[in-house]
């Protein structure tokens, strides 16, 4: 019986895999307007998720200041964009490196002077509130009045220059999502997956087999940034607006987070299934409460807040572990 | 003249690091003993602000005699967190921790929001505009008050764990957490109790604090903030660190904000912050751990 399990396992997460990833390509058919923006961010956050359980979840490195590599993307494409006229697809790139050369100097200055645990996730917040108050005071990026894109025609969809309707956005977030979902598979599957791993669960012990951890980390720490850095230049030219208040602000960092780790930190498909819960929790919330007519300013955020606690409290590793074994997917390695 | 300027508003700022020290005194407690970061801890003083801005309107109770009375309140509210939610999450990794103080913290501010609304808030006293003058020294009557209070207050906690049985069995647990089981300390209370200690200081501080800023439910993690830096500065566990940390902190706040802009005034403490954690990351207190 088990070993049948086990062998059935990952056909069995192939073929739900291909069942979601079918259902969200045919979603904007069905779904409408409002549905596909609800999509919209819960693609968002399933990949901004996957980014960040790069560095959490497979090398055990917390960062709670990750909004510093979406704030750096944003503002480096839409700095780009607008000054320069360089497109989003080009300017990613170059959003990736600035971002993956900030991670690379917070990365060296923690893991060289031997800055870990609690220290390290307060430096990264420092870091984020640095950049927060930085641009505040940065002028020709705006300031604190905010740095805006040109606002679309939606007439027509210029994908070169991501410029559209939500159907373009949505298919471009689902693009990227399926992409960091293959690339995080890779990376869990190779040598350096592996060693992530060793170093998660115990940092001397894979230190005296051998192993680089200083760079190790750093790949972590980089990847991790350059990834989000791609969510950052998505979110400025989705929202066409950048304000350094909101995109640097820790609360986004905290909002990153919370899907991968209600959903199964470590997992490949944790930080999905948190976006989806996460966000739907959030919209479900928003329609009985508009529905009911008690909708007082912040009574959804203490719902919000005590959903979280309720599955923080009774599902310690997340919510996909436990799902998975229901499911009768064997566990991930991880 | 401009010596005079920088004079006052080195004082100023001392004496409002004061009170951000004895704030930052109970996360360092908290994190000195249970091993857990507060990631509520500047949620908690806006309860225990918008608690002293209540009284204040509709009872006419004066903020610093509100002090010890709102000490207890969240002392109680502090053990009840740790005895009933976070005591199981001691053993667990730092991020679940995270997630349920987290948590903890939006519920917290959301709440406030429902109560008492976005708008700012604060408490004028009869003596809100007096000031004493030393010489060519002006200092706020509030503000000495309030950072004399607060001395007294880290005096008491100081002298708690030094000398009372009970400051001493917490140092015991945080000293040594199997040590202290063995000897048959119990350790869950004394956590609760720590917690309660710590969520007591933030109680002081913020009802001292109310007398100085305008409050708004969405300040806790800008506070909470500044503990941290506060904390890490003067080294985290580090009773004597936070206070210093705190002085430190207001000083480089009050000189940010007049050699530049005030609204910059946070980069330098942040500055400051990686500075000290690249250099000695035990804070500059901290015993090495």
């Amino acid at each position: 019986m088990w070993r049948r399990l086990r062998q059935r396992g990952p056909s069995r997460a192939v073929a739900l895999l291909a069942l979601l990833l079918a259902g969200l390509c045919a979603a904007p058919w069905v779904a409408n307007d409002y549905l596909l923006t609800v999509l919209i961010t819960i693609l968002y956050f399933a990949y901004a998720g996957q980014a960040w359980n790069v560095m959490m979840g497979f090398a055990g490195q917390l960062s709670l200041g990750h909004a510093i590599y979406v704030g750096l993307g944003g503002y480096t494409a839409a700095v780009l964009y607008v000054y320069f006229g360089v497109g989003p697809w080009i300017g990613m790139f170059a959003a990736i490196a600035i971002s993956a050369m900030c991670g690379a100097l917070i990365g060296f200055l923690a893991f060289r002077f031997g800055v870990a645990g609690v220290y390290f996730a307060i430096l990264t917040i420092a870091f984020a509130e640095f950049a927060r108050i930085g641009f505040d005071h940065l002028r020709w990026a705006g300031g604190s009045a905010g740095f805006f894109l040109p606002v679309a025609n939606y007439a027509r969809n210029d994908v070169w220059n991501l410029r559209g309707n939500p159907m373009l956005f949505y298919y471009v977030m689902l693009a990227l999502t399926v992409t960091a979902f293959g690339l995080c598979h890779l990376l869990l599957k190779s040598r350096i997956g592996f060693y992530w791993l060793a170093i998660r669960e115990d940092e001397h012990a894979a230190r005296s087999l051998g192993i680089d951890t200083f760079r190790c980390k750093m790949l972590a720490v980089v990847i991790s940034a350059g990834m989000t850095a791609v969510a950052g230049v998505f979110f400025a030219f989705y929202y066409n607006n950048l304000f350094p208040e909101q995109v640097f602000h820790i609360s986004r960092s905290i909002e990153l987070i919370l899907g991968p780790i209600i959903g199964g930190i470590g997992t490949l498909f944790g930080p999905i299934l948190g976006a989806f819960l996460l966000t739907g929790l959030s919209e479900l919330m928003q329609a009985l409460l508009a529905i009911t007519g008690i909708d007082v300013p912040g009574i959804k955020q203490v719902f919000y807040g005590v959903c979280l606690l309720a599955v923080v409290m009774g599902l310690p590793e997340g919510v996909w572990p436990r799902l998975a074994a229901k499911l009768g997917l064997t566990k991930h390695p991880s | 003249m401009a010596a005079e300027i920088y004079l006052n508003v080195a004082v100023n700022g001392v004496l409002t690091g004061l009170i951000y020290g004895l704030m930052a005194l109970g996360l360092s407690v908290i994190f000195g003993v249970v091993r857990v970061v507060n990631f509520a801890h500047g949620e908690m003083m806006m309860l225990a602000m918008y608690a002293a801005i209540l009284l204040f309107n509709t009872l006419g109770l004066d903020p610093i005699v509100m002090i010890v009375p709102l000490a207890g309140v969240l002392f109680a509210l502090g053990y009840a967190l740790q005895a009933g939610v976070i005591n199981p999450f001691i053993s667990r990794p730092e991020h679940s921790q995270f997630i349920l103080l987290v948590a903890i913290a939006i519920i917290i501010t959301n709440a406030l929001l429902i109560f008492f609304g976005p708008d700012a808030r604060n408490v004028q006293t009869a003596y809100s505009f007096d000031s004493f003058a030393f010489g060519p020294l002006i200092v706020d009557a509030t503000k000495v008050y309030a950072a004399s209070a607060s001395i007294v207050v880290a005096a008491a906690l100081f002298a708690f764990f030094r000398f009372a049985p009970l400051g001493k069995a917490i140092r015991a647990c945080a000293d040594n957490y199997t040590g202290a089981l063995v000897v048959g300390l119990n350790v869950k209370r004394l956590y609760a109790v720590t917690f309660g200690i710590g969520a007591a200081c933030v109680g002081a501080a913020g009802s001292m604090l109310v007398l100085l800023i305008d409050v708004t439910p969405a300040l806790g993690p800008a506070y909470t903030l500044l503990a941290f830096i506060i904390v890490i500065t003067g080294g985290l566990g580090s009773m004597a660190g936070a206070l210093l940390g705190g002085v430190l902190i207001g000083l480089t706040e009050a000189l940010a904000g007049l050699l530049f802009t005030p609204s910059a005034k946070s980069m330098f403490s942040f500055g400051l912050l990686v500075t000290v954690l690249l250099f000695r990351p035990q804070g500059l207190l901290g015993k090495k751990a």
